[in-house]
């Protein structure tokens, strides 16, 4: 008895939180996104195939934030490996303090930082231009590249940290034994860390490609005008169209995408949800 | 016999600490040859750079008579078996031996015939299958050097393979090794901290103490004739007498003790400095001798009975209180020896040894 009144007082917070703030709302997210301007109605979905900018940008945005994933990874497996392998005890601190350093300020304040460092009188082509590498300003902001770029950034620290968490946990010696029976690096990469890091692999990408599909700032700034993300669409139709059961469709499309991507890339590699917390 | 390893003058400095210093030695081929030494004495360091994780200060490495400089762990022909076995967890037993193979593209169905065969050998048949995790420690161990002897290696490296292992296993495990390696004909070579793992296993072994190497012989020449105080010391049990030297002639010697004894044995090298320290075995005591020609001979008080078994000691006492340990023989002649009874002991000349004392022990 006593037992079951102390699991509900902890029970409690967690079950409101739940209702008030995710379950409701999505629900009357999802009524909306049924609501013609008098009646029940399947046009806001219908819009959705029917518009080709509208599930052209949904493709773009999932594409792109696969890349950006896969990006991250690439660059993030390294870096762990040097921090947790390769760099003395010492430095290992001051490594993560680094790492940790740009995401004490703001997002905002980082994309402007960026903006300053490439735009057209930015820092980058006062340099070039005084080196004598070109005459005119090169126009660097604005383009898919730079936007993926920054992205990448963004989401850097959120790989890094869970691969040098289970970096740590690799035993040296398995890497020179493998070594030691004829492995090349590469060898060692795809046989022994990689298999190794897998559930830090999976739960990094996972994080990183849910921050980066939801991005609103960093696509919207760098990327310009050409480059639209879906979360662009989703804000025109909820404030500048003022069009709710429009915003709602589209909302519950980014969940219903980044569910399946995500049960898309588990499959894929042979990975179930429960085993990443072990 | 033909040379497998010839390690010359090998020295490795981390910063201003040597850790393995003028080290020299040769293994034949098929030897089982052993380093013996006491905790953080540089076996590993010395092990690893004969395998190439690290790079020698000064020295060379021949193995089949080929220098070892500058040549890569994955290209030489010697494979380790780690202290800590390192087995790939993510990994079957058989996709573990087979993991080497498959690095020198070896073709799928000789990996699978050389993977079984090699399972065979080390009495694991039909365990291909198995995750690591449900091997029993002695099992891990044989999948280890499985994995090592299926590359055909010229040496295999073993750093304290049974250091993990509990203790009944250990002693199980140190009789199939050596059944082991005389059936593959490998040579092995051997690191351990374990004295009676080296005598029991090794055809020869190196006795290593601060980075350098004592003695290199047979475990009977080790324990019986020691050239160095540590090796005395270190290899079986002795007890020790210091005193001084009153009589030399060659090797036999006549030792005065502090507390008043005078022995005849033998001295290793050294003269002029007469302060010497004798060590004697517990077993080369004869308790109650009946022919006391020729044996030293003395009175002790016996404090206790150590029973072991077949390991069984008396710790008995000198007049001056100078404790000895000797030999029990669980033969029921001496089953009415009583703590507190006196007994007179006798041992030959010939088994106790003198080294000239060291300023610093
Ligand atoms: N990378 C290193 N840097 C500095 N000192 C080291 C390094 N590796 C080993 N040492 C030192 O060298 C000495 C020998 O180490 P080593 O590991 O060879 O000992 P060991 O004989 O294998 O001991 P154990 O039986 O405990 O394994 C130790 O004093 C150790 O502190
Ligand atoms: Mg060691």
């Amino acid at each position: 008895m006593k037992r079951s009144g102390m699991f509900w007082i902890f029970i409690t917070p967690v079950l409101l939180w739940l209702v008030l703030l995710i379950f409701l709302p999505h629900l009357d997210l999802l009524l909306l996104s049924f609501r013609g301007d008098a009646s029940w109605t399947l046009d806001n979905y219908r819009n959705f195939f029917t518009e080709p900018i509208y599930w052209l940008t949904f493709v773009r945005t999932a594409l792109y934030s696969i890349i950006t994933t896969l990006l991250t990874l690439i660059l993030a497996l390294p870096v762990a490996l040097y921090v947790t392998k390769i760099a003395k005890p010492g430095l290992r601190g001051f490594l993560m303090v680094l790492l940790m350093l740009p995401f004490w300020v703001s997002e905002l304040v980082r994309i402007y930082g960026w903006m300053i460092l490439l735009r057209e009188s930015g820092v980058l082509n006062y340099f070039l231009q005084s080196l004598g590498l070109t005459n005119q300003p090169v126009e660097m902001l604005y383009n898919d590249a730079t936007m993926i770029m920054g992205l990448v950034y963004t989401s850097m620290l959120f790989m890094v940290i869970p691969l040098v968490s289970v970096m740590d946990s690799l035993d040296n010696s398995l890497i020179e034994a493998a070594c030691d029976l004829g492995a090349s690096k590469i060898c060692i990469w795809r046989t022994i860390i990689i298999p190794h890091c897998k559930p830090g692999i999976v739960s990094g990408s996972i994080v990183v490609f849910m921050l980066v599909l939801g991005n609103y700032l960093t696509p919207n700034l760098m990327g310009g005008k050409n480059s639209l993300w879906f979360t662009e669409q989703i804000y025109n139709q909820f404030i500048a169209s003022f069009n709710w059961n429009q915003g709602a469709a589209f909302g519950f499309l980014l969940l219903v995408l980044s569910s399946a991507i995500i049960w898309l890339g588990l499959k894929l590699t042979g990975q179930r949800l429960g085993e990443l917390s072990s | 016999m033909e040379a497998d390893l010839i390690v010359t003058c090998l020295n490795k400095e981390f910063g201003s600490f040597r850790a393995v210093e003028e080290v020299s030695f040769s293994v034949a081929k098929g030897e089982f040859f052993s380093i013996l030494g006491p905790s953080g004495c540089g076996k590993t360091t010395l092990l690893r750079m004969i395998a190439g994780f690290e790079e020698p200060s000064s020295g060379d490495l021949l193995i089949g008579g080929r220098s070892m400089r500058g040549i890569t762990p994955d290209k030489r022909p010697v494979n380790l078996v780690f202290q800590h076995l390192a087995l790939f967890p993510m990994m079957n037993v058989a996709e573990n031996i087979a993991f080497g193979l498959k690095r020198r593209r070896v073709a799928a169905a000789e990996i699978r015939r050389r993977t079984d065969e090699v399972l065979e050998r080390v009495e694991l048949p039909g365990f291909g299958d198995k995750r690591i995790h449900q091997l029993s420690g002695g099992q891990k161990q044989r999948v280890a050097i499985a994995r090592c002897l299926v590359l055909d290696p010229s040496v295999l490296l073993l750093d304290e393979p049974l250091g993990a292992l509990d203790l009944k296993l250990r002693q199980q495990m140190k009789v199939e090794l050596k059944k082991l390696q005389a059936k593959v004909g490998t040579t092995f070579i051997y690191i351990t901290h374990d004295q009676s793992e080296a005598l029991v296993m090794s055809d020869r072994v190196a006795v290593m103490n601060r980075g350098r190497f004592e003695q290199i012989g047979s475990p009977q020449q080790l324990y019986n004739d020691p050239t160095t105080p540590f090796v005395a010391g270190f290899v079986g049990d002795s007890n020790l007498w210091t005193g001084v030297v009153v009589e030399k002639d060659g090797e036999a010697v006549k030792v005065l003790t502090d507390e008043g004894f005078v022995f005849h044995c033998r001295q290793r090298g050294g003269s002029g400095r007469s302060r010497v320290t004798l060590f004697l075995r517990p077993e080369a005591m004869i308790i109650e001798p009946i022919d006391r020609a020729g044996l030293n001979i003395f009175q002790v008080t016996v404090k206790s009975i150590l029973f072991d078994g077949a390991n069984s000691r008396l710790l008995t006492a000198t007049a001056a209180g100078h404790e000895l340990l000797v030999a029990l023989p669980q033969n029921r002649a001496f089953d009415h020896i009583a703590p507190a009874t006196e007994i007179t002991l006798g041992w030959h000349p010939k088994t106790g040894i003198a080294f000239e004392l060291l300023d610093q022990p």
